[in-house]
């Protein structure tokens, strides 16, 4: 049984439920002037739109050189990968699997998962809810850590500037995993998680025989 | 709207805010924006893309993939991509990719070559490439035929082309400390540089090519000789004693000089890839095989000790070409035995000018002419010392009139020249000629003639004992009557002091006539009374 099943809306950031105005389905909380809906406004759409954006911007992300390091011997440009490929060392091996997790596993991780979360929300199935809900929790937690990547490249190459000897400059993947990050996190904050259990009421009000694990 | 249950009265209603509604969410856009932007990244990305090209080459050493850099001029137009081994594992391929817009560059005759730090004598180059690894240099050829896979240089060229000169190419038998990069002088300034060197098919000479920065080349006549300049050249010949340097750096590393002759005529500068011969020094550069090399065989029957090929042939002290060949041969019909003397003049050094022909004038004619003209005035070959402390001899041309008449006869290959005994030999057979005059004298019948007239001597002397014995007795009988106290001394002495009153008187008569004169005839007066 759900609020929206009673024809009531709670509201997001304080938590009263409502009654919607009569014709209206939609209006603004009573108490915190939020604004209501029985659910996120065009959840699905909106998370596939961020989430294909994401997906988009990961290709030139993984392309694109993100640092160009400009020494006496050259200029060197170094996507993510050869990133970890140069950091790869036996004493440097800890850090290469910092940048690996961090800067690739898991904005690829994130998509993959949101995009299982829409297809099974969407579907209506009813298996692994719990598990299913925890998957969310866990990458909208781990989101804004992403952007550590993106700042360390920035302050690099913020301090980096012996201009004769060295200088570091952000290379344009920096912006395309900027774009990753942000888009991940739209996604995920577009998404709203009461649609898991949406289908899983349904089949409760019909047959009364729901598994809430 | 579900249905409402009683039992919550008191749930206050919402207020109610139209809105707009969309059955597609805008936020469409933004993964549409987002693959138009990734898309136009790619897009350019592949378009800033180059030429691909294939470099071989012997050996990828300092090279790296994807680090590698080829540069022209200091800028950047081109990445080392990979680096495989040929099928055959004898050389490298490197793939480059190459920056936008090179394509003019990429043409058949584009150079590359591997720029790592070199230090050859006076030159050091890529020293850069010691920080920064070694990359790939490009010199951009002219021609207009695209090419994608080359072949790399292992030297790198000293020259870049672009570089105002001329290319020269020298011919010597000995390389001696000529490397790429030595240094070219004229007139003890560094003008030019040598490029390559490279070895005759044949084996026997070395190719040297070099060159000289303009406005230097001008300088460069077919005339001009070049010479090994390397360290010092010291060098005992007919002439003595020579010592040749150049400069201390060439001391030091070599180099090569050339100077033109000094011609009343002006010659135009030589072509691009005008062969010259590399002289061993300046000396032999000023007395070198000349351009058009006569050859003569001079056939001596005196001893050759101290003549050597390259010994000096002079015309009366001035140098007109040089001895190429000494060998010997012996007539087995005679058992004659003889030196050929193979050797090479240089006519125009006799102030004739063969090298300028006016048409129609055959240029064999004229030296045969002059050949005859000389040796029918008696002009004869000779060996003569040129140095009395090595014993070096050379070959002298010079007019000998009361030499036997000889002709030249221009049918032979090579050409013989009259000699005459040199001055060793002439004076040999002066002796000889004495000798044999000697031995024609009789000395035998000298002997007895002498023997006789020795005898007849004696008698002769015999006789004189005599005659000089009676001599010595009329010496003595002469003495005695010459005596002071002889009888025969005091008579004269009486005598004179008679005739000297005689005169007295005779005087005093005289005066008293010249003071009476008629005493003559009155006789003497009274008052002499």
């Amino acid at each position: 049984m759900t609020a929206m099943q009673q024809g009531l809306q709670s509201c997001e950031s304080c938590g009263l439920l409502s009654r919607p105005a009569p014709g209206e389905e939609e209006g603004r909380c009573p108490r915190c002037d939020e604004e209501l809906a029985f659910r996120k406004h065009s959840s699905y759409q909106r998370t596939w739109a961020y989430l294909i954006a994401a997906a988009v911007c990961y290709i030139p992300a993984n392309v694109l050189p993100v640092l160009t390091t400009t020494t006496a011997a050259g200029a060197d440009s170094d996507t993510i990968l050869q990133g970890v490929v140069l950091l790869w060392s036996p004493t440097g091996w800890p850090l290469s699997i910092i940048v690996l997790v961090a800067s690739i596993m898991i904005p690829s991780a994130k998509i993959v998962a949101l995009a299982y979360l829409l297809i099974t929300a969407q579907r209506g199935s009813v298996a692994n809810n719990g598990q299913r809900i925890r998957m969310y929790r866990m990458v909208e937690f781990i989101g804004r850590w992403s952007m550590v990547d993106v700042f360390v490249d920035t302050f690099t190459a913020a301090l980096i500037q012996l201009q004769p000897l060295m200088s570091v400059e952000p290379g344009p993947g920096l912006i395309f995993f900027a774009a990753v990050v942000v888009f991940t996190m739209l996604a995920v904050e577009s998404f709203d998680p009461r649609l898991i259990w949406d289908s899983a009421s349904m089949r409760e009000a019909d047959s009364k025989e729901v598994s809430y694990a | 709207m579900p249905d409402r249950d009683p039992p919550l009265p008191r749930v206050p209603e919402s207020r109610n805010v139209p809105r707009k509604r969309t059955r597609l969410s805008l936020v469409w856009f933004i993964p549409i924006l987002a693959a138009i932007v990734g898309a136009w990244v790619a897009v350019t990305r592949v378009m800033s893309q180059g030429p691909k090209i294939t470099i071989t080459m012997k050996s990828a050493e300092g090279l790296e993939a994807g680090k590698t850099k080829i540069h022209y001029n200091g800028v950047d137009i081109g990445t080392v991509s990979t680096i495989e081994l040929s099928e055959d594992h004898q050389h490298v391929i490197l793939t480059a990719q190459m920056a936008p817009k090179t394509e003019s560059f990429l043409v058949e005759d584009t150079k590359f070559w591997v720029v790592r730090p070199r230090i050859s004598g006076a030159n050091v180059s890529g020293l850069g490439t010691l920080i920064s690894g070694a990359y790939i240099g490009v010199e951009i050829g002219s021609s207009k035929e695209d090419r994608r896979d080359f072949v790399a240089l292992e030297i790198p060229p000293v020259i870049s082309g672009d570089v105002p000169g001329r290319f020269f190419f020298l011919k010597t038998p000995d390389l001696g400390s000529i490397d790429t990069g030595t240094p070219i002088y004229f007139r003890r300034l560094q003008v030019g540089q040598v490029a390559s060197y490279a070895l005759d098919k044949d084996g026997n000479d070395l190719t040297i090519k070099v060159f000289v920065r303009a406005p230097y080349d001008q300088y460069v006549n077919p005339d001009t000789r070049f010479w090994h300049a390397s360290g010092i050249d010291v060098s005992l010949s007919a002439s003595g004693l020579t010592v040749q340097t150049q400069s201390v750096l060439s001391i030091l590393i070599g180099g090569i000089a050339f100077e033109t002759a000094a011609s009343d005529q002006v010659l135009p500068p030589a072509e691009q890839n005008t062969v010259f011969t590399l002289s061993a020094n300046r000396a032999a550069a000023f007395n070198p095989p000349p351009r058009n090399p006569q050859t003569y065989e001079l056939i001596f029957k005196d001893s050759v000790r101290g003549l050597a090929a390259g010994a000096p042939v002079e015309f009366r002290g001035i140098p007109i070409g040089q001895v190429t060949a000494v060998r010997a041969q012996i007539d087995l019909k005679t058992f004659q035995f003889s030196v050929p003397v193979t050797i090479q003049l240089d006519p125009t050094r006799l102030g004739v000018k063969l090298v300028d022909t006016t048409a129609g004038v055959d240029l064999e004619t004229v030296r045969r002419k002059l050949i005859d003209a000389m040796v029918a005035h008696g002009v004869r070959a000779q060996l003569r010392t040129g140095n009395l402390l090595t014993g070096a001899i050379y070959v002298s041309l010079d007019f000998f009139p009361g030499a036997p008449p000889a002709t030249v006869d221009w049918s032979q290959s090579p050409v013989q020249l009259p000699t005459t005994p040199g001055q060793f030999e002439a004076t040999e057979a002066t002796v000889e000629n004495i000798i044999k005059k000697l031995d024609k004298v009789p000395f035998q019948e000298i002997g007895e003639d002498l023997h006789k007239s020795i005898v007849e001597l004696d008698k002769t002397l015999v006789a004189a004992q005599g005659t000089l014995t009676s001599m010595q007795s009329t010496l003595d009988n002469t003495r005695l009557l010459t005596e002071p106290n002889s009888m025969q001394v005091q008579q004269v002495s009486s005598t004179l002091q008679e005739v000297s009153r005689a005169a007295r008187s005779l005087r005093i008569l005289a005066d008293y006539l010249e003071r009476h004169p008629e005493a003559l005839i009155r006789g003497k007066s009274g008052e002499a009374k």
